[in-house]
């Protein structure tokens, strides 16, 4: 009698048990499912908005580089360069593609064309001097306003500054092949521009790709030294525990903090220049240090004593215990930690705004020492701009920052388990 | 139906090893009618060539002393157990003979304790120097995640024992040889040790330990978690390095300390309370708590 009400009571319990467990695991589901969608709405917005930004619109132009029309007779000769007219081939030819524009046109007509077209088209005879005289199929950038109404006609976000009349001829040069929209290389050739059709990333990857480095050779080996220190040398008193202490809350410090940092300190106090990776590298490395330093750690902590009761059972000195057995265990969590930190680091853009990493810069970095700027401050450039057509290229960087994200991560993920299977 | 109480009998034994009570020394007196004296060690704790010569040995964790007045010679070429109820400190006497006990951070040891007439816990006295000497073989085998070739040869490397490839080869043949363990794994030196079965594994460990020819061994319950086929082997091959190595063997199972030991040492809360031939402990033990123990009464 009390064995069957207990099994009954036993059974009751289940049946609520069991819905407990259902309900735990839907939360579960549900928790997974709002992250997962979170993260399918921002890529579509990003890459929905931003795949425009890797299209550029370009005018395919037969040039007749008349010598009288450009008031040139030697392209080698750097005066007459100078004097030289190459506005005027690139409207005449545009002019010929264009059934009944007349002379009266001409301004309308030449306000398709970029502003930087000539200066293409001087450089290209700069380098091919015998061009002159000849009649050459040139392929040039369209104005930013051609670009948005060949990319976004009717899209009510964007305005389109072309008259009735400009916005026909387009139409017409579309459909001829005159205008048409392509890859756009001029995004992945140069560095930031006022005029959007120009602006290009890879001044902003090569400032990225020359801070990381700095970043990376500085703080992992301090990093790891720090954590290993710590770990397996310090006495347990007080000090240790209050450098503890102190990094895990240096973790958790704004990062503009650090960035005041650096401009008090590596600007003001040590007199380095403004703008540059080497400042940069130094401030994300202070930044980074910390969640190096708290992995490093966990890893170290998690190589099983027994491996340490091994080596020096034998006679291996502290040194050797550590550097032939606590290190390559503990250097996939390591790896992972440090790359998790680079991630972050490559992501930041408070601390390099205060270091001046946010100046208009057009060239592309050639050193550690040359003015530079940052993705994501680029993003931040662009983003903050008036100028509808740098929206979607800031889009577009954003994406490329992404990749390099992923591309890190995967990173880490990969060596992590190489090293593993090694071990 | 079998296996039900078989788990409730595992557990009920896990617990009681983890909280067990032990016996206050008051009340083991008043049943067994005969006391510890610290200090005082029934049978025949000295010896005349003595390897180890350790005199009123004290070990402290904190404010805790987990080793109380301990005297002790261990002979040369001998093998000696140390078998006892768990927490009693045959472990960490065993750890103080090579001076692991020096990570643990509050761990003090009091007394004397001479290697050879040589005082261990002298300031000048070298730790790496000490361990090549007084090798240690733990409770789980712990090979290194290396191949097994590199398991055996990592202590002669670090100490410089074999200066060509030929020697180090010797060196490794020879340990994997006297450990019993050459003939299986000489076709694999290279695959990694932690893929051999646990008695290989420790087996391996024991190899390792020698590879470095150590004077003294010390085992703390090497056969813990092995299998009884295991444990035969790893006996066995205890039998064989008695023949040139002092051993120390800290155990949990009385047939293995009767098996491969010489002397037998029993120790109770810290204390050493009696000290002889292992056929003397095991047929006739002098003291109370001896018989106690080695008869199941408690621990």
């Amino acid at each position: 009698m009390t064995n069957h009400t207990q099994a009954e009571i036993v059974r009751q319990s289940l049946k609520k048990r069991y819905r407990k467990e259902k309900r735990f695991r839907a939360y579960g589901i549900l928790a997974i499912a709002i992250a997962l969608s979170a993260l399918v709405v921002l890529f579509t917005d990003i890459i929905g908005k931003g795949y425009t930004g890797f299209m550029k619109t370009s005018l395919n132009l037969e040039v007749e580089l008349n010598q009288e029309m450009m008031f040139l007779d030697d392209a080698t000769d750097p005066k007459q360069i100078r004097m030289a007219d190459f506005v005027e081939p690139l409207v005449q030819a545009l002019m010929k593609e264009i059934p009944g524009a007349t002379e009266a046109d001409r301004d309308e007509v030449r306000t398709l064309i970029n502003p930087y077209a000539s200066a293409d088209l001087r450089e290209a005879l700069v380098n091919n001097p015998e061009w002159l005289g000849t009649t050459r199929e040139m392929n040039l950038l369209a104005h930013t306003d051609v670009d948005v109404y060949a990319k976004h006609a009717g899209d009510s976000a964007y305005s389109i500054k072309l008259s009735e009349q400009q916005r026909e001829w387009v139409d017409q040069l579309v459909e001829k092949g005159v205008v048409e929209v392509g890859f756009n290389d001029t995004f992945f050739k140069g560095g930031d521009s006022r005029d959007p059709s120009r602006a290009g990333i890879l001044g902003a990857v090569v400032g990225s790709l020359l801070t990381m480095f700095i970043t990376l050779i500085l703080s992992f080996p301090i990093g790891v030294a720090a954590a290993i220190y710590l770990e397996e040398f310090a006495p347990q008193n007080k000090l240790t525990d209050f450098i503890e202490v102190n990094i895990n809350n240096l973790a958790a410090v704004p990062s503009i903090i650090f960035g005041l940092l650096g401009l008090a300190v590596f600007i003001g106090l040590f007199g380095m220049p403004r703008s540059v990776p080497v400042v940069g590298g130094l401030v994300l490395t202070l930044m980074t240090l910390p969640t190096i330093i708290i992995s490093s750690r966990a890893a170290i902590k998690s190589v099983p004593p027994s491996i340490r009761e091994a080596a020096s059972g034998i006679g291996a000195s502290k040194m050797q215990v550590v550097l032939h057995h606590v290190l390559p265990l503990a250097l996939p969590g390591m790896l992972t930690g440090s790359i998790i930190g680079m991630a972050q680091a490559l992501g930041e853009t408070a601390p390099l705004l205060l270091i001046g990493m946010v100046a208009f810069i057009v060239d592309v970095p050639n050193g550690f020492l040359d003015s530079a700027t940052v993705l994501p401050v680029q993003v931040f450039l662009w983003a903050g701009s008036p100028e509808l057509a740098f929206i979607e290229r800031a889009s577009a960087a954003i994406m490329v920052l992404l990749s390099f994200l992923i591309s890190m991560n995967a990173l880490a993920i990969w060596l992590r388990k190489r090293l593993e299977r090694r071990w | 139906m079998t296996s039900i109480p078989a788990n409730a009998n595992m557990s009920e034994k896990t617990l009681h090893d983890e909280n067990q009570e032990l016996p206050t020394l008051a009340e083991e007196a008043s049943h067994t009618g005969e006391s510890i004296v610290e200090g005082k060690t029934v049978g025949t704790p000295y010896a005349d060539d003595a390897k180890f010569k350790l005199r009123d040995v004290e070990v402290f964790y904190g404010e805790n002393r987990a080793i109380k007045n301990v005297s002790l010679d261990i002979a040369t070429n001998e093998v000696i157990a140390f078998i006892g109820p768990s927490g009693c400190g045959k472990s960490t006497f065993l750890r103080s003979l090579n001076r692991m006990n020096d990570s643990v951070e509050s761990c003090r040891v009091k007394g004397t304790l001479e290697l050879d007439g040589q005082d261990l816990y002298d300031p000048r006295q070298d730790v790496v120097e000490l361990r090549a000497r007084v090798g240690m073989v733990f409770q789980k085998p712990n090979p290194f995640p290396k191949s097994i070739y590199d398991n055996v040869a990592y202590g002669p490397r670090i100490h410089g024992l074999a200066n060509r490839k030929s020697d180090l080869d010797d060196i490794v043949e020879s340990s994997l040889r006297k450990a019993g363990l050459w003939d299986e794994v000489k076709d694999r030196l290279d695959a990694t040790a932690t893929g051999m079965s646990g008695g290989q594994q420790q087996r391996l460990c024991i190899a390792r330990t020698i590879a470095v020819s150590p004077e003294v061994v010390l085992m703390d319950e090497p056969c813990s978690a092995l299998d009884p086929i295991a444990t035969a082997k790893v006996e066995e091959l205890i039998a064989e390095l008695s023949q040139s190595y002092t051993i120390v063997i800290v155990t949990h199972s009385m047939q293995q300390a009767a098996r491969v030991s010489h002397r037998t040492a029993y120790f109770h809360l810290g204390h050493l309370v009696e000290v002889n031939d292992t056929s003397t402990v095991f047929t006739a033990p002098e003291h109370q708590m001896t018989e106690s123990y080695i008869t199941g009464r408690f621990g």
